[in-house]
């Protein structure tokens, strides 16, 4: 007690400022921590030993399917001989069709130009340090639909036309994707502003539009808008199958998204409102530069997991006869040179497969994106 | 009755406070109801150029309700607000014309946390005035030096001390140029120790001629700056004088109710 003078027991005079001290030592290491979390007590010792047991359960079985036992080349001679694993071989002959659809096999470098353009707008624009991200949204609005729409479909500049009917596959379920996913961003924003307003016409409107859309399920919608919207068009207008579809999706996912993006704004505290209005600054204005910067940085995750749901929604325009991804998996089955046992079943893994690197894509992206901006400018 | 203590030891360069003949402010028999409820009652207040005026009153008094329908941030129902030769109407034009001209400082700072500070100064004059963005710059550096923080114009707001985050809201104001400003409480969210350095920013601003409502408890700050105490109580002004004879000699009951609560 060198640097303390007692006075009697109340008075206390601090002589010198301590120096911060570092954090005591934490245990490191792989026994430790598992002394620690897998076996801290009797109880939990049974737990682990029981997790381990039905991770066992169900892995094993899984990878011999999946890798030890399956067919990795060959016919359908070998499938149909070799029913204890997943028939690749099958995955693999008809590779090119669940990726390009029934696209016509020497136009396929229009799709895989397609997909080229397609990701040099999306990765500089996922790059939080790439400049010219104001180009870049001109680009992935305007410049790409217009290209891809073109390079796709052709019938101009000496490309031949491929109608949509015969578009299909991985590069579909992308296109759908990307359309809807492009248009439901701008169109929920202007959804959830709408719905806020305080001009009744508007926010009514946009009431009734989020809410009749939120609530009749998907497949209803893109029904009505491959089968019955056709009915009620005068005769003579009929605009593509595709481009219906890819409406409808647009609009339903946008309902959704404005939901999530008024989640948003509603964290937003008023004193962000009135500052910005104080400036004199006009209402796109303080809406553009104050308030959604800061209500789309907080539902980031919202966002994407309503993206990550649009994405395997594609799967469903194949209630209008569109073969996405899914459908053309599946329909390949009922192809009699492949027909087997495994054969669905290792169609199905496939395409999961797929569906599930590019969710989790997304899914790791949104974590990053949350991290950055959270050391961004929130101490 | 006791004149409160000084708020700072500055020395106030008094020849250069002066008032001019033009109006800034005049509100005409301003109403105001949130529901049913009455918030402000007949309020006639003209404020003339170059004015300082400091207005005091118990909580829910309708003292923020008043300064805010000067830049419209509330609606008043009833009456007239002209504002530097504009009226306030339900012309949003208007409205955004009047925001322009009058600078506002709140209790909650409500910087903008996603920009750096410089980029909070820089935005008015950029969108609203339409200033190229290294002349808005160099303003908004000015205006920071002026507050005493340009050293942290890289930084973001909750990088800041209170202190410092309620000097950016001001110079962040006074990068508008604006004619009038109003503060709602400045310091009441602020520490105790840094209450002093806004209030010294506030009284160089005074002397600069600006001016200025000033919603506020700080009654050493009314005592040395302002040239009028106005002093409300149930959405009314109840009295008003110049500050010495305010804190001397109030001559209604709620004043001197209100002043012995909060001068010792």
């Amino acid at each position: 007690m060198t640097d303390m003078q007692s006075q009697g027991d109340l008075s206390y005079v601090r002589q010198e400022i301590l120096k911060a001290a570092p954090p005591p030592m934490r245990v490191h290491g792989v026994w430790p921590w598992m002394r620690t979390n897998l076996f801290g007590s009797f109880g939990d010792t049974i737990l682990s030993i029981v997790g381990a047991l039905i991770a066992l359960w169900v892995i094993v079985p899984l990878l011999q399917w999946t890798l030890i036992n399956a067919t990795w080349s060959g016919d359908r001679e070998a499938c149909a001989a070799n029913t204890a694993g997943a028939c690749w071989a099958f995955v693999k002959a008809n590779f090119g069709q669940f990726i390009y659809g029934r696209y016509p096999d020497p136009e396929r470098w229009r799709v895989n130009l397609f997909l080229v353009l397609m990701a040099a707008g999306i990765i500089p624009l996922a790059i939080p340090s790439a400049p010219f991200k104001g180009w870049n949204l001109v680009y992935i609005y305007v410049v790409f639909p217009v290209v891809a729409g073109i390079l796709l479909v052709g019938g101009v500049f000496g490309l031949q036309l491929v109608e949509t009917q015969v578009w299909g596959g991985l590069f579909l379920t992308l296109v759908v994707s990307y359309v809807g996913m492009a248009m439901s961003l701008p169109l929920g924003i202007l959804l959830a502003l709408g719905r806020r307003s305080k001009m009744p016409a508007v926010h009514y409107v946009c009431l009734f539009f989020i809410e009749l859309c939120r609530g009749v399920p998907l497949i209803t919608v893109l029904f009505m808008a491959g089968v019955l919207l056709p009915l009620f068009l005068p005769t003579g207008v009929n605009f593509d199958k595709l481009l219906r579809a890819l409406l409808g999706l647009s609009l339903f996912a946008a309902a959704y998204m404005a939901e999530v993006i008024r989640g948003g704004l509603q964290a937003i505290p008023k004193g962000q409102f009135e500052g910005a209005k104080s400036l004199g600054l006009g209402y796109w204005q303080m809406m553009r530069l104050i308030v959604l910067p800061q209500a789309i940085t907080i539902v980031i995750p919202g966002i994407v997991n309503t993206f990550i749901g649009l994405f395997k929604d594609t799967s469903l325009v194949y209630i209008i006869s569109i073969f996405e991804l899914l459908y053309t998996v599946r329909n390949s089955f009922s192809d009699p040179t492949w027909a087997s046992s495994t054969t669905p079943a290792s169609g199905l893994v496939f395409a999961a497969a797929v569906f599930w690197i590019f969710c989790f894509g997304m899914s790791r992206y949104s974590k990053f994106t949350e991290d950055r901006l959270r050391v961004g400018y929130k101490r | 009755m006791t004149l409160p203590d000084v708020a700072t030891d500055q020395t106030i360069d008094t020849s250069k406070l002066k008032v001019s003949d033009e109006v800034a402010v005049d509100m005409i028999g301003v109403n105001k109801w949130y529901a049913d409820f009455h918030v402000l009652k007949d309020i006639d207040l003209r404020v003339q150029k170059g004015e300082r005026i400091v207005i005091a009153g118990p909580s829910g008094s309708g003292k923020s309700t008043m300064i805010r329908c000067i830049n419209a941030l509330e609606e008043h129902q009833k009456g007239k607000i002209i504002v530097d030769g504009i009226e306030l109407t339900n012309d949003l034009k208007k409205v955004d014309e009047v925001r322009k001209e009058v600078g506002m400082v709140f209790q909650h700072f409500n910087l903008f946390p996603h920009l750096t500070i410089l980029e909070n100064c820089t935005l008015g004059p950029i969108w609203v005035r339409k200033m190229p963005k290294a002349q808005a710059e160099e303003i908004a550096m000015q205006y920071l030096e002026k507050v005493k923080i340009p050293e942290q114009a890289k930084k973001y707001p909750g990088q800041l001390s209170g202190g410092q985050q309620q000097r950016v809201a001001i110079a962040r104001s006074l990068c508008m140029s604006p004619h009038i400003m109003l503060f709602d409480e400045p310091t009441s969210a602020l520490d105790p120790e840094m209450v002093k350095e806004v209030l010294e920013v506030m009284i160089n601003l005074a002397e600069s001629g600006m001016t200025m409502l000033c919603v506020t408890h700080e009654m050493g700050f009314a005592r040395q700056v302002a040239n009028r105490v106005i002093f409300m109580d149930q959405g009314q002004i109840i009295e008003q004088n110049e500050p010495e004879e305010f804190f001397l000699h109030p001559r209604h009951e709620r004043t001197k109710l209100f002043l012995s609560q909060i001068l010792h």
